[in-house]
C-alpha cells in the first residue's frame, strides 16, 4: 500500500512547474512545439480539395492525429530525462532525499508537474487543428472523420496514457544515467513505441470505434502502472547518491567478512523501503 | 531550539542535558522494529562499530562513537576518510554494511529512515539550492516536505536566523556562495533539528562569511542544537568544537583537542636560559615532575612533564639553583594541527 502526503506531492509539483516557467528550455519547447504541430496538419488539411479521394483524406488524418499524440509522447520525455539526473548535477538531490519526502511523493510529484502542462498542450492543438479545419477546410470528410466520437475519444485518452509511458521511461533513464544530454536522447527515443500502437488506430488499421480506443487505453494503463513499477524499484536512495546500489541488497561482497556479519546485512536490505 | 509554529520568532528551548560517558550502553541491532526516540537524556548520537564497504574497499570501518546533546562534534579526517560516506550513513542515504547506530534516539533502519529524517537535518558541502527558485521558494518547498504547519513563521524565524531576511525574494542564481550557504543554513534549520550535520559549511568561503558562519554555529551550540560539523579546518574545529574525532577509515582518536594534545604529546615546559646549563642532566634529574628532556640550541631545553604548572614552580628553582640565569619558561603549546598531523601521518596503511 503506498502512503502518500499531497502536501508533499504538491509541494514537488509547484517546485517542478516553478522550475518549467523559468527554464527558457521548456518554456521554448512548450511555445515552439505546439506551433509546429498546428500548422503543419493545418496545412494539409487545407490542401485537400472537395473532391479528394477517401484514401488521400484518410491519409492526412492519420498523419494528422499521429502529430497530435506525439506532443504528449515526446515533450513530457524531456522534461522527465532530466528530472533525477538534473538534480544530482545541480547537488540538490541529496537534500531532497534527507528531507522525510517518500519515494512516491517525489516521483508522483515531478511527474504530475510534466504531465499536466504536457496534456493540456496536446488538447489544445487538438482543438485548434479541429477548430480551423471546422473554420476554414473545404473537404468535409477530413472535418467529418476529425470530429468522429471514437476518434477524439482516442486522443484524449492516449494522450495522458503516452505521457505517463514517457515520463516513467524518461524518469528511469534519468535515475541510471550519469549525463544529461544521453539521458534526455535516451528518453526521446524511449517514448515512442508506444506511438506505433496508437498509430494503428489513426490510421485506421483497426477500425476506430469507442471499444477499441478503451481497449487500447486500458493496454496503455497497464503498460504505464508496469513500468512505474520497474522506475519505483530503480529509485533507491544509496544508488542514487553514491551511483552504486546497496552492497546489503546483493547480500554480500566486501569480501573477507565474518558469518556473524551477514545476518546484518541482511537486516539492512532496502535503505529506501518506505 | 525550537520555532514557534505561525510565529515569526524563534524559541529556544534550554540546552539538553550532556552526555557523560556512564550514559552510554549497547545500541539495539539494526533490524530492529519501529522504535521511538530513546531517553530525552541520552546522546544525540550513537554509533557502534558501524562499518561502510564499496565492494573491497572499506570507506570507514568500525567506527565508535557518541556525540552528547548540544554539543558540536567535529569529524576531521583527510580527503577519502570516509567522513562524507559516514554522515551520508548517519542521514539514512546510505545503507552501513555492518554495525549500528542511534540518530536522534532512533535506531538507524530501513524502517526509521523517515523517522530519523524528520528530527535531522543535513546540509551537504554543495548547499544545493535550485538556482532559478527564489530564496523563499527553496524554503517553502522544504518547509512543505518536512510537512511544517503554517511555515510561514519558522521560515521567516530562519531567515532572520541567518541574516537573510531581506534577500528572501532574491533568485538563489544571483547570490554569492557565502549567502548560498547562509541559505543552506536557513534550510537545516527550518525543522528545528535535533541534529545537524553540517559538512565543510565554510569550504571556499572568505574569511569573513567563514566568521558569520562561526558566529551562527556558536549562537546554536549556546541553544542546546548538536552540531555536527565535518570540517578539513583545524583551527575551525578547534574554536568551535566541544569534541573532535579524527577519522582515515578508522577512527584515530575522539575526544577535545584538549585532551588530544594532552594525549598524544602529554605536557611540556619549554626552557630557556641566558647560556647552556653545566649539568643539565643533573639539573632536570633532580625536579621529580620532570619525565625526559632534550636540548635546543643556545641554552633551550624541552621538558617533558605530567602537570606543566604544577612542575613549574619546581624547574624554575632548580634551573636559579643551579646558578643559570633563567630567561623564559613556558608551557609548549601544540595546535590540533600537530595532534592531527601526528596522528594522520602515523597512519600509512590507511587509505587517504
Amino acid at each position: 500500500m503506498i502512503r502518500l502526503d499531497l502536501g508533499r506531492l504538491l509541494a514537488m509539483t509547484r517546485k517542478e512547474l516553478r522550475e518549467f516557467r523559468r527554464t527558457p528550455f521548456i518554456l521554448g519547447a512548450m511555445v515552439v512545439l505546439p506551433v509546429i504541430f498546428i500548422v503543419e496538419p493545418l496545412v494539409d488539411i487545407f490542401r485537400l480539395g472537395s473532391s479528394t479521394p477517401a484514401s488521400a483524406v484518410q491519409k492526412v488524418v492519420g498523419v494528422t492525429f499521429l502529430l497530435m499524440l506525439i506532443v504528449p509522447a515526446v515533450l513530457p520525455s524531456t522534461i522527465a530525462a532530466y528530472s533525477v539526473i538534473g538534480e544530482r548535477d545541480q547537488g540538490t538531490l541529496e537534500p531532497l532525499l534527507t528531507t522525510p519526502v517518500r519515494r512516491a511523493e517525489l516521483l508522483l510529484g515531478k511527474a504530475l508537474a510534466a504531465i499536466v502542462p504536457s496534456v493540456l498542450v496536446s488538447y489544445v492543438i487538438f482543438g485548434v487543428v479541429l477548430l480551423c479545419a471546422h473554420l476554414f477546410a473545404a473537404n468535409q470528410t477530413v472535418v467529418a472523420t476529425l470530429s468522429n466520437g471514437p476518434e477524439i475519444l482516442a486522443e484524449v485518452l492516449f494522450a495522458p496514457l503516452l505521457s505517463g509511458w514517457s515520463i516513467a521511461v524518461g524518469t528511469g533513464i534519468s535515475a541510471r544515467a550519469s549525463d544529461v544530454r544521453i539521458a534526455q536522447q535516451l528518453g526521446t527515443l524511449a517514448s515512442l513505441p508506444p506511438l506505433a500502437v496508437t498509430a494503428l488506430v489513426s490510421f485506421q488499421v483497426l477500425s476506430p470505434s469507442v471499444p477499441v480506443a478503451v481497449g487500447f487505453g486500458l493496454g496503455l494503463l497497464v503498460i504505464d502502472v508496469a513500468m512505474w513499477r520497474v522506475v519505483a524499484a530503480m529509485f533507491d536512495r544509496e544508488r542514487l547518491i553514491t551511483g552504486a546500489r546497496a552492497l546489503a541488497a546483493r547480500g554480500g561482497g566486501g569480501g573477507g567478512q565474518p558469518p556473524g556479519t551477514v545476518r546484518r546485512i541482511e537486516m539492512v536490505r532496502g535503505v529506501d523501503h518506505e | 531550539m525550537n520555532f514557534a509554529a505561525g510565529t515569526q520568532r524563534l524559541v529556544l528551548q534550554p540546552p539538553g542535558a550532556r552526555y557523560s560517558p556512564a550514559m552510554g550502553q549497547s545500541a539495539p541491532g539494526l533490524g530492529e522494529a519501529v522504535a521511538g526516540p530513546s531517553a530525552p537524556g541520552g546522546p544525540a548520537l550513537r554509533v557502534s562499530a558501524l562499518t561502510k564497504r564499496f565492494g573491497d574497499r572499506a570507506a570507514f570501518e568500525d567506527v565508535s562513537f557518541e556525540v552528547a546533546r548540544g554539543e558540536v562534534f567535529g569529524f576531521l579526517g583527510p580527503n577519502g576518510a570516509g567522513k562524507t560516506t559516514t554522515v551520508r550513513t548517519l542521514g539514512t542515504l546510505i545503507a552501513p554494511t555492518a554495525g549500528s547506530a542511534e540518530v536522534a534516539g532512533i535506531p538507524l533502519s530501513p524502517q526509521n529512515g523517515e523517522a530519523i529524517r524528520r528530527r535531522i537535518s543535513v546540509m551537504p558541502e554543495n548547499p544545493g539550492l535550485y538556482l532559478r527558485l527564489t530564496v523563499r521558494e527553496n524554503l517553502e518547498l522544504f518547509a512543505s516536505l518536512y510537512g511544517l504547519r503554517a511555515p510561514e513563521g519558522r521560515i521567516t524565524g530562519a531567515l532572520e536566523a541567518v541574516r537573510l531576511a531581506d534577500r528572501s525574494e532574491d533568485r538563489c542564481g544571483r547570490l554569492s556562495k557565502g549567502l548560498r550557504q547562509r541559505v543552506g543554513l536557513a534550510r537545516a534549520l527550518l525543522n528545528d533539528p535535533e541534529v545537524m550535520f553540517l559538512d565543510e559549511p565554510t569550504s571556499g568561503l572568505d574569511p569573513v562569511a567563514a566568521r558569520e558562519v562561526h558566529e551562527l554555529i556558536n549562537g546554536w551550540r549556546q541553544r542546546g542544537v548538536t552540531v555536527f560539523l565535518t570540517t578539513h579546518r583545524l583551527e575551525e574545529a578547534e574554536r568551535l568544537c566541544d569534541r573532535v574525532a579524527i577519522l582515515n577509515t578508522r577512527l584515530r582518536s575522539v575526544g577535545s583537542p584538549k585532551d588530544l594534545r594532552a594525549r598524544l604529546f602529554g605536557g611540556s615546559l619549554v626552557v630557556e636560559t641566558a647560556s647552556p646549563l653545566l649539568d643539565a642532566r643533573a639539573v632536570f634529574g633532580s625536579v621529580a615532575a620532570v619525565r625526559e628532556w632534550s636540548e635546543g640550541d643556545h641554552g633551550a631545553y624541552v621538558l617533558s612533564v605530567a602537570d606543566p604548572r604544577q612542575a613549574a614552580p619546581d624547574v624554575a628553582r632548580a634551573v636559579v639553583a643551579a646558578g643559570a640565569d633563567l630567561v623564559s619558561l613556558a608551557e609548549s603549546q601544540h595546535s590540533l594541527e600537530d595532534v592531527y598531523l601526528q596522528l594522520i601521518d602515523h597512519d600509512g596503511s590507511a587509505p587517504r
